[in-house]
């Protein structure tokens, strides 16, 4: 079997949860090679769970400068890593980052990119969702080598353990004036709550929270339903909720088995970002809120009566059950 | 300062988009086609940069005839002049042809110190195209920024994303890509609309952009895409759910739903 690279998102200490989908996806086309890059002794850090779920290879493309530059050392790895193992495809996460990383790629080596897939099948097809949910495409790289990104949570990450052959890139020092360099970094605060691209429920809020206080009552709910809070971005741009938890074209995309919209209006820009979701619930005052009407269970009422009451019946049912 | 300035005419998300039967392309025909508004944003940094510390603005589009008003928009805005990429081979473009385009172009124009352009657009949302030109023309990659800072020869820049900020510094030429965030784009005034109609706009073709093309054996300038759409289908709507005036017990009803649906 050919090899698939895949290129793996860590924090230097833990991979992501999105690696695992991509190395879970990468064997329906060949054998999963990850490519580490990071500072030295990362990707011996990282090698059992990569072989935990899978991977054949791993690759280390370490230097002391590799996470002080945005994109670059990653790009440079993962040239090199296709010039070493010509493989059937390269497999990224459609986050911010690695849609860069894998545009940049495919550039360099004049290769198809296939961006934001939420399935890939054994032919290299991918399947894509598009303008905000109203199209699904399936297209296919026709020239060159695939580079896919593949939209996080949309893979069921699977355990398939392996031995794993540990390899080294020699990554060329980086070229200063073609690269931006990171001075700082402010990590998201992650809170005990499930990431919210990860979550298998999402409860979001809206301007119609009406203030960071109200949404105490959608964290209740959340909680109460072991998921992750989302906001708009009229709520982020109140100054309502942190903008690392927007839903949207310009926010997070997600696609859980439950959304539970509160006090939000449904503009188009905020489904985008959701309307994959399985099951949709909304409550919100206005019975002509656009969210009403894509709603598989729509209440026209008032959030902070209804939101309380439900979270408490389902914290009720939790502890019978 | 040379500032080149990258915007794109994109149908108006308020208006329902769809999918050509021919070919599965964008259906412009039927599209309401407007500046894209993360682009407005780029360009209201640079004319910013212009006021503070003087700068000539290129705005660069590719696009059909129609890109013409989006780039007439960023003149009227102040920019001073225009280069608009037009030819019927680059339908259906993929992003790497897009940023091959968009570098070559970028090229024409003499000593740029800076490529400013959105972060996203509204139909493609690759968010892709930024960092590729950056890397075709051997820039560095200040994307998704937040805030700008140009001074002494470098540019700094605060970037968010959903694994929260950095701070990015890089000497000049750069890239910077930004988001809806960075600033309120000024409206153009009457006077500017006017002016903008006097603005130099060049109307470029491949042929200008890759004059050796032609003798080129691979032809890579003038590949359009290396994807294929093998099928699209409208998504079904989704089926009317269920809909309830809260008369006190809503909250009870949604659970009774919730344990139905096997979600709790
Ligand atoms: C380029 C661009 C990108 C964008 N990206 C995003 C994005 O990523 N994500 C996003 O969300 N938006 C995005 N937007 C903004 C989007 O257009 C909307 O402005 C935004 O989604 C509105 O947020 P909202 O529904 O919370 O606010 P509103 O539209 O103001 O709706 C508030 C709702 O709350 C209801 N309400 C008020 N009080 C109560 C109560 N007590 N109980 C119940 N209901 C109540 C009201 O009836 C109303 O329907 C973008 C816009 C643009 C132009
Ligand atoms: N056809 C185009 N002409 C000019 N600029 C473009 C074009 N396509 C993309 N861009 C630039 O790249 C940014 C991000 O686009 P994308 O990567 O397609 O989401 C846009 O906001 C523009 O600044």
């Amino acid at each position: 079997m050919p090899d698939v690279l895949v290129l793996v998102d860590h924090d230097g200490e833990r991979v992501h949860k999105c690696t695992y989908e991509l190395l879970t996806a990468a064997r329906r086309l060949g054998d999963p090679a990850a490519v580490v890059v990071g500072t030295p002794g990362t990707a011996a850090r990282l090698e059992e769970p990569l072989a935990r779920h899978g991977a054949t290879s791993v690759y280390a493309a370490e230097s002391t400068e590799a996470d002080e530059f945005l994109a670059t050392p990653a790009v440079d790895a993962l040239e090199l890593a296709v010039r070493e193992v010509s493989p059937a495809a390269v497999l990224v996460s459609a986050t911010t980052d690695g849609k860069e990383v894998a545009g940049r790629l495919a550039a360099r080596l004049d290769g198809g990119l296939l961006i934001d897939a939420v399935d890939v099948d054994s032919c290299g097809v991918a399947t894509q969702v598009v303008f905000g949910g109203s199209y699904t495409v399936r297209s296919q790289v026709t020239h060159g080598l695939p580079v896919i990104t593949l939209r996080p949570g949309s893979f069921e990450p699977e355990e398939r353990p392996v031995e794993a052959r540990a390899r080294q890139l020699a990554l060329p020092p980086v070229d200063r004036v073609a690269s931006a360099r990171v001075t700082a970094r402010r990590a998201a605060l992650a809170g005990d709550r499930p990431e919210l691209t990860e979550a298998t429920v999402v409860v979001s809020g809206g301007r119609g929270v009406g203030g960071a206080d109200g949404f105490k009552v959608v964290e209740q709910l959340a909680d109460a339903l072991g998921g992750a809070v989302g906001a708009s971005r009229a709520a982020v741009d109140a100054g309502y909720y942190p903008h690392q938890y927007q839903v949207g074209q310009t926010g997070k995309s997600v696609s859980p088995q439950l959304y539970i919209a509160l006090g939000i209006s449904g503009a188009i820009q905020h489904l985008a970002g959701m309307q994959t979701s399985k099951t949709i619930l909304a409550v919100n005052k206005d019975p002509e809120a656009p969210i009403l009407g894509l709603a598989d269970y729509a209440v026209v009422g008032d959030l902070f009566a209804v939101a309380p009451q439900l979270a408490q019946e389902v914290a009720a049912r939790r502890a019978v059950g | 300062m040379n500032i080149v300035v990258l915007v794109k005419q994109v149908p108006d998300t308020a208006a329902e988009r769809t999918l050509s039967e021919a070919d599965h392309t964008l259906d412009r025909e039927n599209a309401d086609l407007v500046l894209d508004e993360i682009n407005e944003r780029a360009a209201e940094e640079a004319l910013t940069l212009k006021e503070a510390v003087g700068a000539e603005v290129t705005v660069v589009s590719m696009g059909p005839d129609s890109a013409l008003d989006a780039i007439r928009k960023v003149l009227a805005m102040g920019a001073d002049r225009g280069i608009h990429i037009c030819d019927d081979r680059l339908h259906g473009a993929d992003v790497v042809t897009t940023a091959k385009v968009l570098a070559a172009a970028v090229r024409t124009v003499a000593d740029v110190d800076l490529v400013l352009a959105g972060n996203a657009t509204t139909d493609g949302q690759a968010s892709a195209v930024p960092a590729v030109v950056a890397d075709l023309l051997g820039l560095p990659q200040l994307t998704h920024a937040r805030e700008l800072t140009v001074d002494a020869g470098r540019v700094r820049v605060e970037r968010e994303t959903e694994n929260g900020e950095a701070t990015l510094d890089a000497p000049l030429p750069a890239l910077v890509s930004v988001t809806e965030k960075i600033n309120e784009p000024r409206y153009p005034s009457f006077k500017g609309i006017m002016a903008a109609k006097k603005k130099p706009v060049e109307t470029v073709d491949l042929d200008d952009l890759f004059p050796d093309a032609d003798a080129d054996a691979d032809e890579a300038g003038f590949r359009v895409t290396r994807t294929g759409v093998v099928e699209a289908v409208p998504r079904p709507a989704r089926a009317t759910g269920t809909r309830v005036t809260d008369d006190g017990s809503a909250g009870r009803q949604l659970v009774a739903y919730l344990i139905a649906q096997k979600l709790v």
